[in-house]
C-alpha cells in the first residue's frame, strides 16, 4: 500500500484498525444470523400461528423507525465525508442529528413495547402461556429477543458515537485519523443492516 | 494501490442511496399487501437483500475498500446460507 503514514504515532494504521472492526462485524452477524435461523425454522414449523402473532405488531411504527435508521445510516456515512473534507462542525451536526434519530428509535420501540405489554404480552405472561399456542410463544419470544438484543446495539451504539463525537470536538479524531468515526460508522451500519431484515420478517408477514 | 487511500463520497451520492433505501422499503411493505401467499416472504427478502447490499457498498465504504475485505464479506454470506441451506435440508426430510 503506497499511503503513508504522516503523524508521529507509530501504532496508527487505519487498514488494520478497519479489518480489526470488519472481523467484530462478523461475529456479530453469525450472532445474529444464528438467531435468523432459529427464526426461519420456527416459521417452517409454525406458518400459521406466526401470521396470526404478527398481526399484533405495528407496520407503520415499523416503517417509521426502518426510515429512521436509514436516514441516520445516512448522516453518519455523511459526517465520515465531512470529517475528511475538514468540515468539523458540520461532522460534529452530523453526528449529533445522528445520536438524535437513534434516541428517537428508542423512543418508538419503548412505545411499541408497551403496548404490547398492556395486551398482556410479554415473555411468560399468563396471557401469553394461557390463551395462546405454542407458535405464538415462540414468535413473541423470537420478537422479544431480536428487537431487545438490536435494540441494546442501538444504545451501545450511541455511545461509541457519542465518544466519536468527543474525540471530534476535542480533535483527536480529524481528517489524518478518522478511523474511530469510520468504525463508529460500520457499527452503526451493521445495526442499520439488521433491522433491514427484522423489519420485514416480523412486521410484515401476511 | 492505485486507488486513493481516501476516497471522499459526495454527499448528494448518500442521498441517493438513502432515496433508494426507502423506496425499497416502501416497495417491500407493498408487495406483502398484494397477496402472493408463499412468494411475499421472498419479496420482502429480496428487497431486503438489494437494501444490505447498497449499505454494505455505499454506506460501509466496501466499493473503495480492497477487494480482500469484499471476498470476506461474501464469504461470511456464503457461509449463512450454506448453514440455513443445510438446516433446511435436515428439517425438510425428517
Amino acid at each position: 500500500m503506497e499511503h503513508v503514514v504522516q503523524h508521529s504515532d507509530p501504532h496508527y494504521d487505519p487498514e488494520a484498525s478497519k479489518l480489526g472492526m470488519w472481523l467484530f462485524i462478523f461475529t456479530e452477524l453469525l450472532l445474529f444470523g444464528g438467531l435468523f435461523i432459529v427464526y426461519s425454522i420456527y416459521r417452517f414449523l409454525n406458518p400459521e400461528a406466526f401470521q396470526m402473532a404478527a398481526h399484533e405488531l405495528n407496520i407503520t411504527i415499523g416503517a417509521i423507525n426502518t426510515i429512521i435508521l436509514l436516514v441516520s445510516s445516512m448522516t453518519i456515512a455523511m459526517s465520515t465525508s465531512s470529517l475528511q473534507q475538514k468540515n468539523k462542525g458540520l461532522t460534529v451536526l452530523l453526528l449529533e442529528i445522528t445520536i438524535m434519530l437513534a434516541l428517537i428509535f428508542l423512543i418508538n420501540k419503548y412505545f411499541e413495547w408497551g403496548v404490547k405489554f398492556e395486551h398482556g404480552i410479554w415473555p411468560g405472561s399468563q396471557h401469553l402461556i394461557n390463551d395462546m399456542g405454542q407458535g405464538e410463544i415462540l414468535f413473541f419470544g423470537l420478537y422479544f429477543v431480536m428487537t431487545g438484543l438490536h435494540a441494546l446495539h442501538i444504545v451501545i451504539g450511541m455511545i461509541i458515537i457519542i465518544v466519536a463525537l468527543r474525540r471530534v470536538q476535542k480533535g483527536t479524531t480529524h481528517a489524518d485519523r478518522p478511523s474511530l468515526l469510520e468504525n463508529a460508522g460500520l457499527y452503526w451500519h451493521l445495526v442499520d443492516l439488521i433491522w433491514i431484515f427484522l423489519f420485514p420478517l416480523f412486521y410484515l408477514i401476511h | 494501490m492505485e486507488k486513493e487511500k481516501h476516497h471522499i463520497v459526495p454527499y448528494k451520492i448518500y442521498f441517493y442511496i438513502l432515496i433508494a433505501l426507502i423506496t425499497f422499503t416502501f416497495m417491500s411493505i407493498g408487495i406483502t399487501k398484494v397477496n402472493l401467499h408463499e412468494y411475499s416472504v421472498l419479496g420482502a427478502m429480496i428487497f431486503a437483500t438489494l437494501k444490505s447490499i447498497l449499505v454494505l457498498t455505499w454506506f460501509m465504504h466496501l466499493k473503495f475498500d480492497q477487494p480482500f475485505l469484499r471476498f470476506m464479506v461474501g464469504f461470511v454470506f456464503l457461509v449463512f446460507l450454506a448453514v440455513i441451506f443445510i438446516t433446511f435440508l435436515d428439517y425438510y426430510y425428517r
